[in-house]
């Protein structure tokens, strides 16, 4: 492990020392994982979240059960900057093997809490040490022994929670959330965290200057993560079927799947389903399964990452050629390989794009929060069946599994669209019915649905090469035209693409192209940018194929940056390819370490690159 | 067929209990070899499915890659076909059922389809029982692509241009078997009446049906010491039982012996009555299907007939617990739920 949340690169501070802070830090928990943390840790950034303080959190950990360093941080900003950050002001060091690479990275002026049976690895006159008898206190409350190890963590929370001012009744709720209503776990949780504050209490004075005080711009908002966003979309979206492969970091979605389904989607009457979620034997299956559900008519979906990706990119060609709506969600985490299972990455853009062998070009949608990923989910099944193709949904690691912000979701919009499709009494009106050819122009034909009851209605769906009615054909022409309407097909898709967001005045010099998880980073850097002088207009991507802002954006921009996550700067060679008179002023900042983005990074690359 | 029909055609034939005629339900000209056993099992899926009066619009048919898969093409024209990928037609397959419960399926594949490429998928496919008619059309041979061994080849069975197959055979019966697939059949191209009786049993069952048939490639391996060319499978077929489909309507009326005929019972309400030839065997007894594929095995006979059945196991749209309406047909009323609820899960992330 050579990259922590708390990297010993010098952040600018401008703070005066024992000025006190309020609502403006971060905070790392250094635990092990398979510890039960991830609990407390929840509990605390919701407390914060649910007192009205903007918050974000980032799960730092490894690909393994038990036992490996974990970093979980909290940033508290009461500008509502929610990136993550390079280093922290506070720590829990509540991992022995870290303590020391942990102590080291904390910002000048810290605080550490640290279990009292921990010797302190390094003096720093600059930190404020709370010890905690963490032991102590839970051999007193002396909970349920299998439930012990997990219980000692909400030590911290009290404790933490004390020093800082985080109010013990936001904990509850939030522990109510995290337990999914469930008292006794609440209760055994909560009784540790109020006997922990209760010590601190008589036992602790409080040194730091860190100060945590009920705000309101949280009120109303909602806390997160991407995945569940997506299936709660999905389920919105009138996702019938659903076929996966556990994968990290793409399980989690599933999961949300198979734990609002039976809630929302069942006959009131009759309690039965209408969807099914299929746990497929391998990724191959899942796709093969959507895209037999698709092309029955269904809503069909999968979702799973890189090398579940991989696999799926026979069907994937399939589905584009032969015409199946589905909707693929992958959450990116750090390839090539098996990669980093547990880390970030942007790094699927590319062979997602063309992924299939042949001349396959595929439809992408990038959400970028939250909300997003609620929204794209459900439109997805719109713009699959109007488009008769699969869409792409491109989310990642940070994204998926991390807790954002966002207003509520709204309500997805107007009826479903469910695109070109034939009936029975279509096909008495029309009295001919040809699978493949372009009646409108657009270069999307009509289907009909197996078990449509006319004798017109039949066609044979297949990956060989074809002619308007499906049948085998070897004739160039063809094949030509088949994939000339292709072609026709993707053009008409932008008009359903979701346009970029744009920020700034639009007459900036500098243009800065993000997309996805990237965007608080370079909304802050934007802001640290303009402090020191320089202004940007930014341009969030949304979708693939672009929509004309996006080159229009580059044409009236005279340096343009394409910000991304991965080593071959993916995104901006789609540009290049976009906007080929562009192509020269299209550069690159990237980042690929398979951590989050900071602010600080984006604003020190843009100003190195600027002075070059 | 719909009043509305706009495809008009004389009536040449006696019309089933669907008004239709046999022609209706014929496919393309088949691009196969002359005398391929594939051939001769698509008309008696053409026969048996006129003579159950199947409705042609209410069957999909579905397939993969090879020789066998290209087959759907040649039956049901009336019917919604999926030609997929190599291997991969049980997962396709499992989709399209579980979106539309309500039609029938039928699956052709070989033995390269499902034996090497697809085996795991269609291990998967029995597991969870999925309601299809599986027909294998097993030659031993890939014949697409100019006759390499499958997975069924028999160990030491020789190709003019590769010489040697030096490894054992997967049994698809067996395989089935193992995987708990209620319906296993094994039967021979050379043997269409057998072929059709089965069909029309596999179409009937409620499950996985899985259809073993031995289909010679008359191009690549049908030397007569292949066990999986003609004259092997005519001078060594062995049935278990003469086979004859019962449909629901109709009295069974076989006035054999007591004791010399068993039925089995479908889900339908169909029979498939059984009767006894040479040997004493009972379908339904697990462990005698596994001795009886191991017999086979030892002493290289093609024992046809039903070798296994079991009606009792629950498919996939069951353990899903499907509403009645498929879910592909289901209307945005049911599958989007309400503004309502929206906000009540949201108020849990507040």
């Amino acid at each position: 492990m050579t990259e922590t949340p708390t990297v010993t690169q010098a952040a600018p501070t401008t703070r005066t020392t024992g000025e006190p802070v309020t609502n403006d830090f971060t905070m790392v928990v250094a635990t092990v994982n398979g510890s039960g943390s991830q609990t407390s840790n929840m509990a605390m950034i919701r407390a914060l979240f649910r007192m009205g303080i903007p918050v974000s959190g980032k799960n730092l950990f490894p690909s393994n059960i038990q036992g490996l360093p974990t970093w979980f941080s909290i940033r508290a900003s009461s500008e509502g900057f929610t990136a993550r950050r390079e280093s922290a002001e506070i720590l829990v060091a509540m991992n022995p093997a870290t303590f020391a690479q942990d102590l080291a990275g904390l910002e000048p002026d810290g605080v550490c809490f640290y279990p009292d049976d921990l010797p302190i690895p390094a003096q720093r006159d600059d930190v404020v040490f709370y010890p905690m008898p963490v032991k102590e206190l839970v051999r007193e409350l002396n909970p349920a022994k299998e439930l012990r190890d997990y219980i000692a963590n909400m030590v911290y929370v009290g404790i933490v929670c004390h020093i800082l001012g985080i109010e013990l009744e936001e904990v509850r709720a939030a522990l109510d959330t995290h337990f999914r209503g469930k008292k006794a776990a609440v209760d055994s949780n909560m009784a540790m965290i109020q006997a922990a504050s209760a010590w601190a209490q008589s036992n602790l004075v409080k040194q730091d200057h860190y100060f945590v005080r009920r705000d309101n711009q949280t009120a109303g908002n909602i806390l997160i993560d991407g995945n569940t966003a997506a299936a709660l979309g999905a389920i919105y979206g009138g996702m019938s079927f659903a076929a996966w492969y556990p994968i990290t970091p793409a399980s989690s979605l599933a999961d949300a799947l198979q734990e609002y389904l039976p809630k929302l989607r069942r006959d009131p009457q009759t309690a039965k389903a209408t969807y099914a979620v299929i746990q497929a034997e391998d990724e191959l299956a899942a796709i093969g399964m959507a895209v037999g559900a698709g092309w029955m008519g269904a809503r069909a979906m999968t979702s799973t990452s890189g090398p579940g990706l991989s696999l799926m990119a026979e069907f994937a060609g399939l589905a584009f050629f032969s015409e199946v709506p589905l909707v693929i969600w992958d959450i990116q985490r750090m390839g090539p390989s098996t990669g980093l299972p547990t880390r970030t990455s942007q790094g699927d853009i590319l062979f997602v794009r063309f992924i299939g062998h042949g001349d396959s070009k595929q439809v992408m949608l990038l959400p970028g929060t939250v909300g997003e990923c609620f929204e794209f989910s459900w439109r997805a099944f719109d713009l699959a069946e109007r488009l008769q193709t699969p869409i792409f949904v491109l989310s990642d690691l940070d994204l998926g599994m991390n807790l954002w912000m966002s207003e509520p979701f709204a309500y997805p919009a107007g009826p479903m669209d469910r695109g070109k499709v034939l009936s029975r009494e279509d096909l008495d009106r029309i009295g001919d019915f040809h699978r493949y050819r372009d009646v409108d122009g657009d270069g999307i034909t009509y289907r009909t649905l197996p078990g449509t009851e006319h004798p017109l209605a039949a066609y044979f769906n297949r990956g060989t090469g074809h002619n308007e009615d499906a049948s085998y054909s070897e004739r160039p022409e063809d094949w030509e035209g088949n994939m000339n309407r292709l072609w026709r097909k993707l053009e008409t898709a932008r008009q359903y693409m979701p346009p970029p967001v744009l920020h700034g005045v639009g007459n900036a010099r500098v243009g800065l192209i993000g997309y996805g998880s990237t965007d608080p980073a370079i909304l802050e850097a934007r802001q640290g940018l303009a402090a020191r002088g320089m202004e940007t207009d930014y341009m969030r991507l949304r979708s693939v194929p672009f929509t004309p802002e996006v080159s229009l954006f580059v044409r009236e921009h005279e340096r343009v940056f394409v910000i991304e996550m991965n080593t071959d700067g993916q995104m901006r060679q789609l540009l290049q390819l976009e906007v080929p008179e562009g192509a020269a002023k299209i550069e690159s900042l990237r980042r690929n370490n398979g951590i989050p983005l900071s602010a600080q990074w984006v604003v020190e690359k843009l100003l190195e690159a600027e002075e070059d | 067929m719909a009043a509305t029909a706009t495809v008009t055609r004389t009536r040449q034939g006696p019309l089933n209990q669907a008004g239709l005629e046999r022609a209706d339900y014929k496919g393309l000209a088949s691009t196969l070899c002359q005398g391929c056993g594939h051939n001769s099992i698509s008309s008696q899926i053409i026969a048996a499915c006129y003579e159950m009066s199947v409705r042609p619009d209410q069957v999909i048919k579905l397939s993969g890659i090879g020789c066998s898969s290209k087959s759907p093409a040649y039956f049901l024209n009336g019917s919604h076909g999926f030609n997929g990928l190599h291997g991969r037609m049980a997962t396709t397959a499992t989709g399209a059922v579980m979106a539309n419960p309500r039609l029938k399926a039928i699956g052709v594949s070989g033995d390269g389809d499902t034996a090497s490429i697809g085996i795991g998928h269609f291990i998967h496919m029995l597991r969870r029982n999925v309601p299809i008619v599986y027909l294998i059309e097993n030659n031993g041979v890939y014949g697409l692509t100019k006759g390499q061994f499958s997975a069924t080849a028999d160990r030491g069975q020789k190709l003019k241009k590769i010489g040697e197959n030096p490894f054992m055979p997967v049994d698809i019966a067996f395989e089935a078997l193992a995987a708990n697939c209620g319906f296993v059949a094994r039967s021979f191209a050379g043997d269409p009446k057998q072929v059709k009786e089965l069909i029309k049993a596999a179409f009937s069952f409620h499950g996985t049906a899985v259809l073993d048939i031995i289909s010679p490639c008359v191009t690549f391996n049908n030397r007569d010491e292949s066990t999986k060319s003609y004259a092997w499978g005519k001078a060594h077929e062995d049935p278990l039982h003469d086979v004859t489909w019962v449909p629901q309507r109709e009295e069974i009326s076989v006035d054999y012996a007591p004791g010399e005929t068993t039925a089995v019972g479908m889900h339908d309400g169909s029979k498939l009555v059984l009767k006894k030839l040479g040997r004493d065997y009972d379908p339904t007894d697990r462990k005698a299907a596994l001795s009886l594929l191991e017999e086979a095995r030892k002493d290289n006979l093609l024992l046809t007939g039903l070798v296994y059945y079991n009606a009792d196991q629950p498919t996939l749209p069951e353990v899903e617990n499907l509403v009645e309406t498929p879910l592909a047909l289901l209307p945005q009323e049911v599958l989007r739920p309400s503004k309502d609820s929206l906000e009540q899960v949201l108020q849990f992330f507040m």
